[in-house]
């Protein structure tokens, strides 16, 4: 308590220094007087009172200086002194500190940026109770690690499991939902009845879906998400027990969800409903449309889990030839699952900005090692007046703090704003399936990393002067020399040495970030010139949803098709209009398992793609005919059954054969599945723009109708312009019919999850390169222009004995291209090292890609020849007389 | 090295308390001349020592000072017990007392008990 309480008035004691100055010498001198006055009473002369007095007191300053270590904390004082000492000398040397706290800030700002995308992304768990046992559950096919499962599948999995507390699976849905203003497509989530207990989520009003028996399904209830509540019901509480009409069946809505709520798989699901069990899907064990996610028991490890679903599957294999053969099963954790597609840009967008952060601090760090080098003398002078080697470390150590603290600062407004920029260039329909980001910030693991990072840069550049003064062992004893000659030839050669290094380091460092840079670029150019099948410029989409109760008959849905088609068609500046149920450049999936009349069948899933589109979709996309014959409109269920293949179901389940005339069934040859081939396309880019294409078969929409589909239309002005013409056209005629997500084809590929991770890697990593490159070459003129300073006499000397300034200039651009080699062939090495670790985020480009290395290569040494140009021609303008004078 | 300074540290605060409580306000000269004078002149105090001594105590609550004016009209800076102050010289003369007779006994001799 005592202690305590004198620590505190100490440490005020470094505020009010003045007044106590003042105090303690009135003090001392009135003790000095009357001492003096009794002396002198007791005989003494002035003279001999006087210093009796002061002998007895041990001197004045002596005093005072006992008594300022008493009523101040001393080491704390040093330290503010040698804070506003080192505040004075980085102002001096303005250039340096501004150019040190901007590279530092700059590399600290992306690198702390980045990272709170990866806290948020990657992290920060997920905001259920015990997220870590949750697990994402599928199925899995030869083709696929993860395959949906089916409802019968789950069942099982769900009855017979000893691993899981709880199983449940949900799947994205859509309805028309019956608004005041009119029919409108809405996005649902349709799961089954224990999904938000396993997630461990309570509604925030009313109840959540009855725990039905395994047939599940109490269909009619609904939940909804906040937001709906919110938006559509004005968050009034007697939502509860309303009648809410969805796709023409009415719902009660039994619950509201809490507003934290997230579900990243289904993030822009408004509405919550039980799988109906009546569905034609349900029904079938063959019909994959199912996610899993399971909470393990405590104690179970996911290796036993996918062991006992394993065993299940293998079982229900042998129970159910047909439709579950190589069906095997997969589990993840469901938080990788949520952020599968960020991960790996996230991971190398990581590593860029750590290299980024590297290359900062090699920079600041070899700023600082020259700066100390420059200013030997001045510690020649400090340690001649008796300053010990640790007082010489504190300072560095605070010189390094107030750099970095600064830079620290500055790069904190950095990343925030580097956050908010890198979040708006996110897509917008990809935002509700990050609903992570919504949190995105300066987190406690944000700021954590941030103080690490800053203390690590403390560290590193108060360590690197201090070390810079022991290694160069002679130094120190030879500071006395330096302050007497001021020689500094002694040591420079051994920091132009450690120059030399650092600078090797960060022109490698900046070929890595160049060279993944160019193989990004050059992927997202393969990417965006992919050969797509058909072409995407001219064409304007939009989605369609017709009420199944109104169109499900084939005779309605094909009238709606083609009502549609005419009147949308009869839109000025529109050429034709086709209708599919799945866009091209959209996933590989929705697959039919199939046979081939007259082959032999040995079980297999035979997995491809299925597509129903209308009569005119071929010409309309622009896909080009192989062999054979289009769809005609009259092909509808009153024909005989026909389709088109593309040419790797040709390929690979006809080679050499001609498949016209042949036929296709499922994998039982029902006679009702079997079908004709007429056409076969050149192959269209049905996934995404890197996916490889599949087998894929195109079912005439008049013989295989639907309610769900996508209209195309393909315009001869800019698409851009009919979109917003393409919903009111379609509810003049049909106002009960949804439509939604109205876009043009180059929209959509530009916008694709692909495209976007492909974009921003190569532009975030172009980004870091480009300040990598300007961080290089910067260092690398440092060093020589440094080198050359230190080589003036030299110079001079080889220009008195003849040397011509053209030899001079090779000597100078010799050092740097030694250097500029050095790096690049170290860079080289590493920058295909790490490509071949991110090589699943190439696309068309091969890890080694010698284009890139060589471009990058070339650009390297070019900047690197244009940097050391500058202190060559200084070099070559050296006066002899001059230079030998000046030594 | 620390110990050492401790125990006179520790003595020194004693005989400041004591010479403050015996003498009223009291300047840091008027201090040291009281001891030396109580020791018999056999203390001889280094007075640049005693005022950071003065401080530390000031720091620690046992003493507070005040400028005033001295016998013969000088300004100087007084210095009081306080409160604290007299607990804690009460403290520390007991734990003085006890420790000196302790080792008395320790010094007398012929008296070791068997």
């Amino acid at each position: 308590m005592k202690t305590l309480r004198s620590w505190v008035l100490r440490l005020g004691g470094l505020v009010r220094k003045q007044s106590r100055e003042a105090e303690m010498a009135d003090e001392l001198q009135s003790h000095l007087e009357m001492h003096i006055a009794d002396n002198v009473r007791a005989g003494m002369t002035p003279e001999e009172a006087r210093r009796a007095a002061l002998m007895k007191l041990g001197g004045v300053e002596a005093a005072k200086e006992a008594i300022r270590e008493r009523s101040t904390l001393p080491f704390l004082e040093n330290l503010l002194s040698d804070f506003r000492f080192s505040l004075r000398q980085l102002r001096k040397s303005s250039v340096f500190a501004v150019t040190a706290v901007v590279v530092l800030a700059l590399g600290m700002g992306v690198s702390v940026a980045i990272f709170a995308f990866v806290d948020a992304a990657l992290i920060k768990p997920l905001p259920y109770p015990d997220p870590t046992r949750l697990m994402a559950v599928t199925e899995s096919s030869p083709m696929l690690r993860s395959t949906n499962l089916s409802y019968l599948d789950y069942l099982d999995w769900k009855q017979y499991n000893t691993a899981f507390r709880s199983l449940d699976v949900y799947t994205s849905g859509g309805f028309l939902y019956t608004a005041p203003s009119g029919a409108e497509p809405v996005r649902a989530g349709k799961v089954s009845p224990g999904f938000f207990q396993t997630l461990g989520v309570a509604p925030h009003l009313g109840q959540d879906f009855p725990a039905a028996g395994d047939r599940a399904g109490e269909t009619g209830t609904v939940m909804l998400s906040h937001r709906t509540w919110q938006m559509r019901f004005g968050g009034r509480n007697d939502v509860l027990g309303q009648p809410v009409t969805l796709s023409g069946e009415v719902y009660t809505v039994i619950g509201v969800l809490p507003a934290s709520f997230q579900f990243a798989p289904l993030g822009a699901a408004e509405f919550w409903t039980t799988i109906a069990p009546k569905s034609s899907c349900v029904a079938r064990r063959s019909c994959h449309n199912l996610y899993g996610v399971g909470r393990l028991k405590d104690g179970v490890t996911i290796q036993a889990a996918l062991a006992n679903l394993t065993a299940i599957a293998s079982q229900l294999e042998r129970q159910y030839p047909d439709s579950n053969r190589d069906r095997g099963a997969s589990i993840v954790p469901f938080s990788e699952e949520v952020a599968r597609n960020l991960r790996p840009i996230l991971m190398v967008l990581m590593g860029g900005a750590a290299l980024l952060l590297l290359i900062a601090c090699v920079n600041v760090s070899s700023l600082v090692l020259a700066r100390s080098e420059a200013r030997k003398q001045e510690m020649a002078v400090r340690v001649a007046l008796g300053a010990s080697f640790s007082r010489l470390c504190t300072q560095f150590l605070t010189e390094g703090m107030v750099l970095v603290l600064a830079a620290s600062a500055l790069g904190l407004f950095l990343a925030t704003s580097a956050m908010e920029a890198l979040k708006n260039l996110i897509p917008l329909d990809m935002v509700p399936r990050m609903p992570f980001l919504a949190e995105l910030g300066m987190s406690e693991r944000v700021l954590a990393y941030a103080g690490a990072v800053s203390v690590l840069c403390i560290i590193l550049f108060s360590l690197a002067p201090a070390l810079h003064l022991t290694l160069s062992a002679k130094a120190f004893s030879q500071m006395q020399g330096g302050l007497m000659t001021g020689n500094r030839s002694s040591t420079g050669n051994g920091w132009r040495r450690l120059g030399s290094r650092l600078v090797v380091l960060e022109l490698a460092l900046a070929m890595v970030l160049l060279v993944g840079a160019g193989l990004f670029s050059k992927s997202l150019y393969r990417l965006m010139q992919v050969d797509l099948g058909f072409r995407a410029d001219h064409l304007a989409l939009i989605e369609v949803a017709a009420p199944d109760s109104s169109y499900e008959t084939p005779e309605r849905s094909v009238a709606l098709e083609r009502n549609l088609i005419s009147k949308i068609g009869g839109l000025p500046g529109v050429q034709s209009v086709a209708i599919t149920t799945i866009p091209p450049v959209s996933y590989n999936g929705n697959t039919d398992w199939v046979r081939f009349v007259g082959k032999p069948y040995d079980g297999k899933h035979n997995e491809v793609n299925e597509r129903d589109v209308s009569s005119e979709y071929f010409t309309t996309v622009g896909a080009k005919l192989a062999r054979g014959r289009f769809f005609t409109d009259a092909e509808d269920h009153t024909k005989p059954k026909v389709v088109i293949i593309n040419q790797t179901l040709a390929a690979k389940y006809f080679p050499g054969e001609d498949p016209i005339g042949r036929q296709i069934g499922d994998t039982k040859l029902t006679p009702a599945s079997i079908r004709t081939i007429i056409g076969v396309i050149e192959d269209v880019r049905d996934g995404a723009l890197d996916a490889e294409i599949w087998p894929a078969t195109y079912h005439p929409f008049n013989q295989d109708t639907s309610t769900d589909f996508t209209l195309i239309a393909r315009t001869s002005q800019k698409p851009e312009a009919i979109l917003p013409a393409l919903g009111p056209a379609i509810h003049a005629i049909y106002p009960d019919v949804g439509t939604m997500s109205e876009s043009t084809m180059e929209g959509r590929m530009n916008n694709s999850i692909t495209a976007y991770l492909h974009r921003s890697s190569a532009w975030l990593v172009g980004g870091f390169a480009a300040v990598a490159l300007l961080l290089g070459i910067v260092g690398l003129y440092g060093v020589i222009a440094y080198s050359v300073s230190q080589r003036t006499r030299e110079i001079g000397v080889r220009m008195a004995l003849g040397a011509q300034h053209g030899s001079i200039y090779r000597m100078v651009m010799k050092e740097a291209g030694w250097l500029a080699a050095a790096g690049v062939v170290l860079g080289a090495a590493s920058a295909i090292a790490a490509a071949t670790v991110s090589r699943n985020l190439l696309f068309g480009v091969s890890s080694w890609d010698a284009q890139t290395i060589i471009a990058v290569a070339v650009i390297l040494g070019a900047a690197a020849m244009l940097a050391s140009f500058v202190p060559a021609k200084r070099a070559a303008r050296v006066n002899p007389v001059e230079a030998l004078r000046t030594e | 090295m620390a110990a050492k300074t401790d125990v006179w540290q520790g003595t020194l605060a004693l005989m400041v308390f004591k010479t403050l409580e015996s003498m009223g306000p009291l300047h840091g000269y008027g201090i040291a001349r009281r001891i030396e004078q109580i020791s018999g002149n056999q203390l001889s105090l280094n007075y640049g020592t005693l005022y950071p001594a003065l401080l530390k105590l000031e720091q620690e609550g046992s003493i507070a000072s005040e400028w005033g004016v001295s016998d013969n009209n000088r300004k100087a800076k007084f210095y009081k017990l306080t409160r604290a102050g007299r607990k804690q010289l009460e403290r520390e003369t007991r734990d003085w007392e006890q420790a000196t007779a302790i080792l008395a006994r320790f010094l007398a001799p012929g008296e070791e008990p068997l």
